[in-house]
């Protein structure tokens, strides 16, 4: 962390209970008692404080020597990143988890306020960097609906997207598959997630010319039509995966040794997932049958059939199981997807929007100024405030803008799903084994990027 | 709805009657809970005053609004003149909050004006438990206060930082760039 304009900057190292760590730090149990206990559990299961503390009286003897408060991160492989999670132990047991964030946070969303619309998308790709259209594409159309051009995308580049999302999507869920199987001990699980991977990206390489940080949706449509020969790249791409999805199961899913390490652990209830605002996978594996692309479509996903997966434990054997099989239902909607994909323009023809195309700008004056002025000011987007949410591979991602009539957003929020479901971490971790932790964090599924923005 | 003059309009809060009386005197006023209402692109936004707040939210979560996705801040500093209901005063702090009603599959946004004077709003947690990093993050950001959190902390900035970055009197900062010569390019700063 970089610390921008250090005058304002002072280290208050001298002030008491202000160590370098910061007022984040856990506070021994001696400290809090019931109170903390309410905040953790009570509140979302919305217990009376005599009910807490007659929880608080069963779970521990609250002795200085038994128990302790130790770090695990912010430079630990099985935290994704840098995510800081202070333990209080006794033994082995996690009696208590406090997760502590920020260390990537880079000040996206004031970068935003910096950028105009045609550039907000390089910036919000770089959120959730496993999932990077999804990104661009709720930016994208937030900035369409302030436009007032959301119901004229041409078609062709509405299927486009959502092509795009879905690949994108598998791409997410295989990383999952991966960095699942490499915290919990099935290490080959990593070099195989990791490869199913590539090859997905070498897809949407392909299609955007880059693996990550695409920049392809943009505000109008996407930035390039699908290249030749995109049909026979996608299908090889589900022939390759659906193969390798079933030794998947063979490795991970049917295996006892699997088994016994998620099933039951880290069991989280529907009701706890609702009050902590957890949304995609997690909210799912509780038995919360909600899925934005069913519930409140977006794209053309209403003229599409697929299923929405749900688990009925919460456990993290669930959030596995959903992720695992999301990947299925992903090729199923991009099976139609290709069905379906209609011809035409990958670009709204809006003067406003989108540049002039490249032969114009060497045969017009006024293309060439047009192609200018959309490069460096940017186009005028009308005042306002708008909000879209649509389902990420993590949960809703939404973004919300407000524009002041200038080029640029006046303020640009992206509501982060990995954000709000880490505070189901404390939840989850309760009670467990610190190796259950390890299966807890990998099974939240959080990328820190966008946790911190 | 009127676009809201921040010169014409007293910038104190105004009191329930006169709201209501506001409200009243509107052609067709869509009341949710006692509290003005607009829409933004078909979506439907309530603006309570601060006095109103809580009960509102109490109301909602009784309504079916079982999620509060999100809470975060807008600061209109640079950018005052904003469309809002008849009897809202506009003020500097804007607190958004997004609400999902899973039965009913609706949305609804709530926007709260709170005044740079006095930055302060009832806690959610109490309500919604999932609003505690997001108001942590609301307060690291813009430094309005929410009374009743259990634990109001900075999130993503250094826990010694002084100043709150997302308002809009917060320079962008810039790192000085140092050149193999061994000189210093300035650190640029956008007007």
């Amino acid at each position: 962390m970089t610390a921008t304009g250090s005058s304002d900057r002072v280290i208050l190292s001298e002030t008491p209970f202000l160590t370098s760590e910061g007022e984040q730090e856990m506070r021994p149990r001696s400290e809090l008692g019931p109170d903390e206990l309410l905040r953790e559990v009570g509140s979302v299961l919305r217990m009376s404080e005599a009910e807490v503390a007659a929880l608080a009286q069963r779970v521990v003897e609250p002795s200085e020597d038994q128990t302790m408060i130790i770090n695990m991160g912010p430079q630990h492989p099985s935290t994704h990143g840098v995510l800081r999670l202070m333990l209080e132990l006794q033994g082995e047991t996690v009696l208590r988890c406090k997760p502590i964030v920020g260390y990537l946070h880079t000040g996206m969303e004031k970068t935003g306020e910096q950028l105009t619309y045609l550039q907000g998308p390089t910036n919000v790709t770089r959120m959730d960097y496993a999932s990077p259209l999804s990104n661009e594409l709720v930016f994208s159309m937030a900035t369409e609906k302030l436009l007032g051009i959301d119901g004229d995308i041409p078609e062709r580049a509405v299927w486009i997207r959502m092509l795009m999302v879905e690949i994108n999507r598998m791409a997410s869920h295989l990383l999952f598959l991966a960095t699942n199987g490499m915290d919990i001990g099935a290490v080959s699980m990593m070099i195989y997630g990791w490869r199913e991977r590539e090859i997905v990206l070498r897809f949407l390489q392909k299609v955007t010319g880059l693996r990550m940080n695409h920049n392809y949706i943009r505000p109008g449509g996407v930035a390039a039509d699908m290249p030749p020969g995109w049909r026979d790249d996608v299908l090889e791409l589900i022939d390759i995966i659906t193969p390798r999805l079933v030794e998947y199961d063979t490795l991970m899913t049917d295996q006892p040794i699997w088994r016994e390490r998620l099933q039951g652990v880290g069991v989280l209830t529907a009701q706890e997932a609702l009050a902590l605002g957890a949304t995609g996978p997690i909210l799912r594996s509780t038995g919360v049958a909600w899925d934005l692309r069913r519930d409140m479509p977006y794209l053309r996903y209403d003229e599409i059939e697929f299923d929405v997966l749900v688990g009925s434990y919460g456990d993290c054997f669930d959030r596995y199981a959903i992720r695992l099989n999301e990947v299925r239902e992903s090729m199923r909607i991009v099976r139609q997807i290709l069905d379906r994909m209609p011809k035409g323009d990958y670009r709204i023809q809006d003067k406003k929007v989108t540049p002039p195309p490249r032969g114009r700008i060497n045969e017009s004056m006024e293309a060439l100024i047009h192609h200018f002025k959309i490069f460096t000011e940017g186009f005028k987007v009308p005042e306002g405030e708008a909000y879209v949410g649509i389902e990420g591979p993590r949960g809703e991602i939404g973004c919300y803008i407000v524009s002041d009539g200038s080029a640029r957003p006046y303020r640009m929020h992206i509501r982060p799903p990995s954000f709000v479901n880490l505070q189901t971490l404390p939840h989850m971790m309760r009670g467990g084994l610190i190796a259950d932790g390890v299966a807890v964090i990998s099974s939240v599924d959080p990328i820190l990027g966008e946790v911190d923005r | 709805m009127t676009v809201a003059d921040p010169v014409a309009s007293p910038p104190d809060a105004p009191t329930d009657d006169a709201e209501a009386a506001a409200a009243e005197s509107a052609p067709s006023p869509v009341l949710v809970h006692g509290c003005a209402t607009s829409d933004s692109g078909g979506q439907l936004v309530v603006h309570p005053t601060r006095e109103q707040y809580l009960d509102l939210l109490r109301h909602l979560l009784d309504d079916g609004y079982v999620q509060c996705l999100d809470v975060f801040g807008v600061d209109y500093l640079l950018h005052p003149g904003r469309t809002l209901p008849d009897g809202i005063a506009p003020e500097r702090f804007e607190v958004v909050l997004l609400l999902i009603n899973h039965s009913a599959r609706t949305r609804l946004r709530v926007r709260v004006q709170v005044p740079v004077a006095d930055p302060t709003l009832p806690s959610l947690f109490t309500l919604w438990p999932g609003t505690e990093a997001p108001e942590r993050e609301t307060y690291d950001m813009f430094g309005v206060e929410f009374t009743g959190h259990p634990d109001l902390t900075r999130i993503l900035m250094p826990e010694d930082w002084v100043g709150h970055p997302l308002r809009k009197d917060f320079d962008v900062g810039a790192i000085p760039v140092q050149f193999s010569e061994g000189h210093t390019a300035p650190p640029k700063r956008p007007a």
